[in-house]
């Protein structure tokens, strides 16, 4: 099913999409009041942009050095060419070592390497510790954001999940009382672990560190309890200096929620003490995306979910109506060059309002790179032949004056004399939800003829 | 070949064209006031700052504390404030710190623009005494305050081991964008701003 039938869907209930809709424009609110308490927020975003476009240019050396400091750290580095060969290593690491019960902390690459089912089919217990992740895998289903997880669930939808699955009290609603019980169920799973693994935010090749970033303070739990810490990153997270942290982190927190800091910023460099740091290393698809000249910038991301928060569509259709783990614009430009196919609805599931690339706090331009990905799809051939049909004609129509003109006149003509319903239902659903105007008796061309001669 | 070699190769080959390093300075804020702003931005993460002349104040500003009062195991970390009821550094296992109602913890530096503090790892004698606590008190001094985070970071060792900013207490707002303070790590988190 592509975005808009799941997005009419998802707005069948309207209650709910109303909240949902609401909650992000709020974030997106706080998003503006951060950035305009920082009176170089601008000079901080074209840094951000710059220090990524460098670490591009260099990646290869950047992962060599941060795989060098790393190791001499202590670390263990492992390098996996897609998602089967990560949760290969993942779950090699877990078995040479008996552990069954692992905690993760929030990771959108794990959710795109599919690692919980694979563990769990080979007799693991994975908890997701983050609240919102935990929610969304109590419920059976994916994150539909990627800072908000269960941003598309409404409190109601959690008490009687918890009632369920966690034995709260039926009826409660109360997010206080709901956190706290997950607090307490989340407690025993975390003192419980024999392994941790996390996301990571930002890995430093000049000092071999990872840094994770969380407000509930789970990455932390689930790495300082188990000897075991597991941490799983995509090519494109490390940066090449300690100091470039300064540049990111004042950009992502305040981006994602509006806080000037996350609560937790840790600096893991090397395993703790008697434990063990194994770090995945993954590409599943990003070289590919590096070497487009025109969608590398995508890889810029630092997932802080902005363009999710102020995308009207992103808003109005809930993150479960993408085809990709990561929804919203920043999804729907990386999900083509992994399946063109696959993904084709995304690009357009857009306004090109343009809004996305004005808060991304590294200047990806995400409205250019979901237009070009249409002319990709329309020229691949990739859409439907009615679609690329109606194209061919107005193209057609809109070339030629004389045709334009007589088409023109025909529609008028039919607006007025055909039976409204037929109207709209020539109209590919533009007039389900509105009024088609009253045509005008004559076009702009022929008032213009009519009162001054021949243009 | 393996994953590695296939992986930098592939990285290689992909033709990003060559652009220099930005570098990180003329970035940052003023600010005139540091205690201020950081006690306002703490306490917009949730937190509280008390300023303290000294350490003896900070111990008895801590005992007026309601987390310090109810607290029935405690573990301080700062000489003189607070009276451990526990001595983490002779726990072995960090699981045994489960329980532990209140630990007072040293901050090398604080952060004016974001009311966040630096904790250095080695000076825990482990890292899940941070989070497994139901309270956290911190001590700082005030000449540590730094405008922004491009100086925290200045003066801060590159990769000098496990360290973390913490800006206040533990908190979520996935349910419905509600925020709710202590989800997983500490309920509370009292800065005592010394000097």
């Amino acid at each position: 099913m592509g975005h808009p039938q799941s997005a009419g869907r998802f707005l069948r209930d309207e209650v709910r999409a109303r909240r949902h809709d609401q909650s992000l424009w709020w974030v997106r609110q706080q998003r503006d009041a951060a950035a305009r308490r920082v009176p170089d927020w601008e000079a901080l975003r074209e840094r951000a942009e710059a220090i990524k476009a460098h670490t591009a240019s260099r990646l290869g050396d950047y992962l060599e050095e941060f795989e060098r400091h790393a190791t001499a750290r202590g670390a263990r580095v492992h390098w996996a060419r897609d998602g089967e060969e990560h949760n290969r290593i993942v779950h090699g690491l877990l078995a040479e070592r008996g552990a069954r019960r692992l905690v993760k902390s929030k990771s959108m690459l794990t959710e795109e390497c599919g690692l919980n089912p694979y563990l769990e089919a080979r007799g693991i217990e994975v908890t997701d510790t983050d609240l919102g992740e935990r929610i969304v895998q109590l419920d059976g289903r994916h994150p539909s954001h990627i800072v908000m997880p269960a941003i598309h669930m409404t409190r109601e939808a959690i008490g009687e999940l918890f009632h369920r699955t966690i034995g709260t009290e039926p009826g409660l609603t109360d997010p206080k009382a709901l956190t706290e019980a997950a607090r307490q169920h989340l407690r025993q799973k975390l003192l419980a672990a024999e392994a941790g693994l996390t996301g990571v935010n930002f890995a430093i090749a000049e000092t071999g560190g990872l840094v994770v970033v969380t407000n509930e303070g789970n990455a932390d739990m689930g790495t300082a309890l188990p000897p075991l810490h597991i941490a799983a990153m995509g090519i494109e997270k490390v940066i090449p200096r300690f100091e470039d942290l300064g540049v990111f982190l004042r950009l992502l927190a305040r981006s994602a929620t509006g806080q000037a800091l996350s609560t937790y910023t840790s600096h893991f460099h090397g395993p703790r003490p008697g434990g063990e740091l194994h770090i995945v290393i993954v590409d599943a698809g990003r070289t590919g995306l590096l070497g487009a000249d025109g969608f590398r910038r995508a890889l810029q991301c630092i997932r802080c979910g902005a363009c999710l928060n102020t995308c009207p569509v992103y808003r109005r259709s809930g993150g479960h109506s993408y085809t990709w783990v990561v929804p919203g614009p920043i999804g729907s430009v990386l999900a083509p060059s992994r399946d063109v196919v696959a993904h084709q609805t995304l690009p357009f599931a857009s306004s090109l309002c343009g809004s996305c690339s004005d808060v991304c706090p590294v200047r990806i331009d995400l409205h250019d790179l979901l237009l070009r990905w249409r002319q990709e799809i329309v020229s691949r051939r990739v859409v439907p032949f009615g679609r690329r049909a109606a194209m061919r004609v107005a193209s057609l129509v809109l070339r030629s004056t004389s045709l334009y003109e007589r088409v023109g006149r025909l529609v008028r003509w039919g607006m007025r004399v055909l039976p409204r319903r037929w109207v709209a239902a020539c109209s590919l659903g533009w007039a389900r939800q509105r009024e088609w105007p009253v045509p005008p008796r004559e076009s702009f061309r022929e008032l213009y003829r009519r009162t001054n001669g021949r243009p | 070949m393996g994953a590695r070699e296939d992986i930098l190769s592939a990285v290689r080959a992909a033709g990003v064209p060559a652009c220099e390093h930005p570098g990180a300075a003329g970035l940052g804020v003023e600010c005139d006031d540091l205690a201020a702003r950081f006690a306002e931005m703490l306490s917009a993460a949730g937190g509280v700052c008390v300023r303290v002349p000294d350490l003896a104040t900070a111990d008895r500003a801590l005992r007026e504390a309601p987390a310090y009062r109810q607290a029935r195991c405690v573990a301080s970390l700062v000489p003189g404030v607070g009276v451990g009821t526990i001595d983490p550094a002779r726990v072995g296992d960090p699981h045994d710190l489960a329980g532990l109602d209140l630990c007072v913890v040293p901050a090398e530096l604080g952060v004016a623009e974001n009311g966040a503090v630096w904790i250095d790892g080695r000076r825990l004698p482990h890292r899940a005494l941070i989070v497994i606590c139901e309270h956290l008190a911190v001590v700082v001094e005030a000449p540590t305050l730094v405008a922004d985070l491009h100086q925290a970071y200045a003066r801060l060792e590159p990769g000098g081991g496990f360290g973390l900013f913490l800006a206040g207490p533990s908190k979520t707002a996935d349910i419905e964008q509600s925020l709710v303070i202590g989800a997983q790590g500490a309920r509370s988190c009292l800065v005592l701003l010394v000097g």
